[in-house]
């Protein structure tokens, strides 16, 4: 027991207690409590498991950097790992649980790594597993899994997360990040000048430094009196979010937010839990403020020792006193800041200064409050094993460190000096300087980005500096976008009686002291000489391989200690040794608020045709293409797929039947320039096609492989209803309007994406003409006036009327066939009429499974044979192509690789034997060599009724010239399965096609 | 995430674009030989600093644009709408 509430003060409301749980004990803390100031004033000390030895962690903040008392909440679907314990506030309910530890942080049977601990250096794991036997990474993959079952942090839940996330979009002038001084005089600044402003701070008080009790007095009234001023005067100036943290800032004036809306809640209701916040600042103030950092010394790690301003916090803010004796370790004069807080309240307070030269005035006030000020000491190493129970403390001597006092306390507070949080700007590449004044990396200059940092932030360390410095940003922001002369805002300030003495590890020489410098992750002080010792002199290397800086504290407290001991090693300043780079975000940012709304049946559009209910009134079943749903089959009783399929092929082939093809993109090309401009995008010749018939076409990319094909309707002499395929469908839009507007901008055509206006059928089979005669009055299906490739428009006569169709006698079934096209809202209509005469007729409406297996019986291709790597001539099409015009990829497709004479080239395949079952996908060999890459691939397969066999299209080698009629073997290496084929035309139902045309 | 300032719809998101390639590409004649095809469709370079770059409005205007930005700091110093009769028509009018 340390840790205890005090009797009065704090922002705590002591009227609302509120009821929560750690490691399933119950305690109480009050309103404004984080679960790290609870537990503190509940005495607790260890909260917490070290990754890498299980060595006991406790509160080392009071806030974003903490490093020790990292925490689970809530259990089951809601469970939540790695919560920073000082910055999660209680809320009536809340299970809290200590982690990477059992059975309990407290008891922890894990510690055993601990007492092993010298042998576990930097990269001991994978200098001692990967290839212990030269077998390379299988060695390191089974010990890894033991060595993940030791280490590590929480766990998240498995189970899917109950709550639900937002995203949300956001306008202003001026942002300003950060509640302290400097950003509330910023805000107000802004605000004043008629700006749009928009205030937000990552903590649910605002204030800043001020609830730490770093200040007294801000512009002659008290500081608690100008923070309330302040915040009343922005009411109705502007947003201000609190429980929000600005994770990432993007160009142009971009910056990410992330809102905790319901975590504080005991009844969060509907609201959802966190709100992604995107918003676009003409400025940007960044007032992030600084944290402090530590300097390392013996058993640093221990519960107990935490930086000196926290321990103040706990006091000010949360009216938490952390112990009854606190030793304050500094190398800078904030830490008489501390010091008196926490003598303030009782507390006895030492100060051991390791400057020889102390603060005058802040010297006497401390001596005057009662506070021991020890000159030239400092702390050498704690003691007191699983909490702090005193501290051995000695001379400072420079590199020396003698041995030569020892004081019990409970507290160690640390004061190495302090860093400006600049994640922000880092964000954007900016790199910041190495400033000896303020012994911290600052950014001074944001280059061209809409940004500026004010107070603690920029180095304006003083109250005072912090203040004139957000007010001077908040006007400029305001005068930048005004068009206004701008003003440079002040120099960074430190406002010291005394310079701070650079202190990063406290050593003794003759002794092995065992120093953190990354908690968290177990990085101790020679970790870093050793990595330096086997190579490592980049801080990018060193980061990584030591893990320093990679816990979920991203390195906020530990990251300078490491630099600065690195740029020791390697005798570099530290400006040369440089820093990290931060990235985005600065502290973690739920996956579900990254998604928000986007999940489920809202993660991508889905796209019905437009008959979707005469398909579902038939039971449908559906498959998904893209966006779409495409009508997969209609079962008929039990039936599965297969039989369903079988029985609606055959009906097409004696019958007819009625296929939906709505999902085909259709776009008009209409213009003088169209029939040329056709002639230049197909393979083929567009330029003599006459009115009133379709011509197939075949589009290339520019590099000479196959793009998509389809069939284009001229419908006048200046307008042409082009199909697509149904995956192609945006890209060969985007395609054309690309040439057009780019490479052909004279050509006269003008394009329009209709894919969504027309839907349509295809009927094909036998008494296909019969079945559209009789509802099509007006048009004439006969050989005569409508041959294969006709194009006729007119009307249907249906139960909503006589409504306007086109069609053309175009077959991908190889029946006699047309496909109609109406108006998107007459298509149910449509359907409705043709259905009763299909039915008459013995023919079904069949769906995408039996059109796969009529069109592989025809050899007909798809995006199974058009998979972005064959050619024209690769898929039986090479003699469609025109040699009197030039196309797009025309000349690329010249290329000697894309004209090898043993390029795979499209065949069909039927088994040997008769009930024989091949996968598509397969590799097909030369029989008896079923090795390496073989001579191609099976793209396509289907159960033909027309053929009574397993069939399939593929892709040989050398193709029908070297192998038709031989027999070869496709391989299916996943299932150990081979199957002989026997290599035929891909046409392989009525080669002739006089069905099709009879 | 960058803005781009579209003649059409104004200042929008990049997430509203989508990027369409190298705009510095000249594109020869389709009877050029294959070694002018091969330069324009496979050769690009990877410019640090100043570049010319489509973009295409998807969920906007549609339109197609060429955007001058600075690949390393984005940037943007001009952007125009590719087609030129429909640029010399936009510019006229503002």
């Amino acid at each position: 027991m340390s840790g205890y509430r005090l009797p009065s003060g704090g922002y705590v409301d002591r009227s609302k207690n509120v009821s929560f749980t750690w490691d399933q004990t119950r305690h109480i803390g009050h309103a404004g409590d984080t679960v790290a100031s609870a537990l503190m004033a509940h005495g607790e000390r260890i909260l917490g498991r070290s990754f890498k030895y299980h060595r006991p962690r406790g509160i080392m903040s009071a806030g974003v950097e903490e490093s020790g008392a990292v925490v689970s909440l809530w259990s089951g679907p809601r469970r939540v790992a790695n919560v920073k314990a000082t910055t999660a506030e209680i809320v009536d309910g809340l299970e809290v649980f200590g982690q990477n530890a059992w059975p309990s942080v407290r008891r922890d049977f894990g510690a055993v790594n601990n007492m092993l601990g010298r042998f576990f250096g930097a990269g001991f794991y994978y200098k001692t597993f990967f290839g212990i036997t030269g077998r390379g990474t299988w060695e390191w993959m089974q010990f890894e899994k033991v060595i993940r079952q030791a280490a590590g942090m929480g766990r998240a839940s498995d189970q899917p997360d109950p709550d639900h996330y937002e995203i949300v979009h956001d306008h202003c002038d001026v942002l300003v990040v950060g509640s302290g001084p400097a950003g509330l005089s910023a805000v107000e600044a802004a605000a004043d000048a008629g700006m749009d402003v928009i205030l937000v701070e990552q903590d649910f008080e605002l204030g800043g430094s001020i609830l730490s009790g770093m200040t007294t007095e801000i512009e002659g009234k008290p500081a608690e009196e100008w923070r309330t001023s302040k915040i009343s005067g922005l009411d109705g100036k502007g947003r201000i979010w609190t429980r929000t943290t600005a994770f990432g800032l993007y160009d142009h004036g971009v910056m990410g937010l992330l809102e905790r809306v319901t975590d504080h809640l005991a009844k969060p209701g509907d609201l959802p839990r966190e709100r992604m916040r995107i918003v676009r600042a003409q400025r940007i103030i960044l007032a992030t403020g600084a944290v402090e950092r530590p300097f390392a010394f013996g058993n640093n790690d221990t519960p107990g020792v935490m930086l000196a301003s926290a321990a103040a916090t706990y006091v000010n803010r949360f009216a938490v006193a952390p112990g009854k004796r606190v030793v304050l370790g500094t190398n800078n004069d904030s830490a008489y800041h501390a010091a008196m807080t926490l003598a303030g309240v009782g507390i006895d307070t030492t100060i051991l200064d390791s400057r020889e030269l102390l603060p005058g005035a802040a010297a006497e006030a401390a001596r005057a409050a009662g506070i021991h000020v020890r000159a030239g000491c400092v702390p050498i190493e704690a003691k007191g094993g699983r909490s702090v129970t005193a501290v051995e403390i000695g001379r400072h001597q420079g590199d020396k460190n003698i041995a030569e006092d020892r004081i019990e306390c409970d507290i160690i507070g640390i004061s190495g000096g302090w860093t400006p949080v600049m994640h922000l700007i880092s964000h954007k590449g900016i790199r910041p300087a190495w400033s000896d004044d303020l012994s911290a990396f600052v950014v001074t200059d944001p280059g061209a980005e809409p940004v500026a940092l004010a107070g603690a932030a920029a180095g304006h360390f003083t109250t005072d500096s912090a203040v004139k410095a957000g007010r001077a940003a908040g006007s400029d922001a305001a005068k930048a976008i005004t068009g206004k002369r701008r003003t440079k805002l002040p120099a960074p300030v430190h406002g010291w009686e005394q310079p701070l003495e650079p202190l990063w590890e406290i050593r003794d020489p003759g002794r092995k002291l065992k120093s953190f410098i990354d908690p968290q992750h177990d990085v101790t002080c020679d970790d870093v000489r050793l990595a330096h010792k086997e190579g490592y002199v980049s801080v990018e290397h060193l980061k990584r391989y030591t893990t320093l800086g990679m816990a979920t504290d991203q390195g906020k407290m530990g990251n300078v200690i490491g630099l600065a001991l690195m740029a020791e090693a390697s005798g570099k300043t530290i400006p040369e040794t440089g820093t990290t780079t931060f990235r985005p975000p600065y502290t973690p940012v739920s996956i579900g608020a990254m998604a928000g709304d986007e999940r489920g049946m809202h993660w991508r559009p889905t796209r019905h045709s437009p008959m979707r209910e005469e398909h579902e009134k038939l039971g449908c079943k559906f498959v998904d293409a893209g966006f779409w749903k495409r009508s997969w089959y209609y079962p008929q009783g039990d039936e599965g797929l297969a039989e369903a399929a079988m029985r609606e092929a055959i009906a097409v082939r004696e019958h007819c039947g009625m296929v939906d093809v709505s999902t085909l993109g259709k776009i008009m090309v209409q213009g003088p320039d169209s029939s040329e401009f056709l002639n230049r995008v197909y393979s083929n010749a567009f330029a003599k096609l006459p009115v009133g018939k379709a011509r197939y076409g075949l589009m290339l990319r520019d590099d000479g492989i196959v793009f998509d094909d389809g069939t284009t309707w001229r419908l006048s002499e200046t307008d042409f209803f082009m199909t697509t395929t149904t995956a192609n469908a945006g890209p060969v839009m985007l395609h054309l309007a690309t040439l057009l507007q780019t490479r052909w901008p004279e050509m006269k055509v003008h394009i329009t994406s209709v894919s969504d206006h027309w839907g349509g059928v295809a009927v094909a089979g036998p008494k296909a003409r019969a079945v559209l005669d009789a509802v099509c009055p007006d048009i004439d299906f006969s050989d005569e006036a409508m041959p294969f490739m006709g194009v006729r428009q007119g009307h249907m006569s249906t139960d909503d009327g006589e409504i306007p169709v086109m069609t053309a006698r175009l077959s991908f079934s190889g029946e006699q066939a047309w496909e109609v096209m109406a108006p998107a809202d007459y298509c149910p209509a449509m359907f409705r009429a043709l259905l009763p005469g299909i039915k008459e007729a013995g023919g079904i409406p069949y769906g995408l499974e039996a059109m796969d297996c009529l069109r592989v019986e025809k050899g007909h291709v798809t995006g199974r044979e058009l998979d972005g790597r064959t050619t024209a001539a690769d898929v039986g099409l090479g003699g469609m192509a025109s040699q009197k015009k030039y196309y797009i990829g025309r000349v690329l497709a010249g290329r000697p690789d894309l004209v090898r004479a043993d390029r795979p080239t499209l065949v069909g395949l039927i088994p040997t034997m008769p009930d024989a079952r091949f996968k598509a996908g397969s590799i097909l060999f030369p029989p008896g060599e079923e090795e390496g890459h073989g001579l191609g691939h099976v793209s396509s397969i289907a159960d033909s009724p027309a053929m009574k066999a397993w069939i399939g299209l593929g892709f040989v080698s050398g193709g029908l010239a070297q192998w038709e009629g031989k027999t070869i073997v496709a391989r299916n290496p996943i299932d150990d399965q081979n199957t002989e084929v026997k290599v035929v035309s891909p046409h392989m139902f009525d080669a002739k096609g006089e069905r099709m045309h009879g | 995430m960058i803005r781009i300032n579209c003649p059409f719809c104004g200042v929008r998101d990049q997430t509203e674009f989508t990027y369409e390639g190298d705009a510095t590409v000249d594109y020869p004649p389709l009877d050029a030989s294959e070694e002018e095809w091969f330069d324009a469709v496979f050769l690009r370079d990877n410019p640090r600093g100043v570049h010319r770059e489509y973009w295409r409005h998807t969920y906007g205007c549609g339109a197609l644009l060429v955007v001058t930005r600075n690949t390393l700091t984005h940037e943007i110093l001009d952007v125009k709408l590719a087609h030129p009769g429909m640029a010399k028509v936009v510019e006229g009018a503002s």
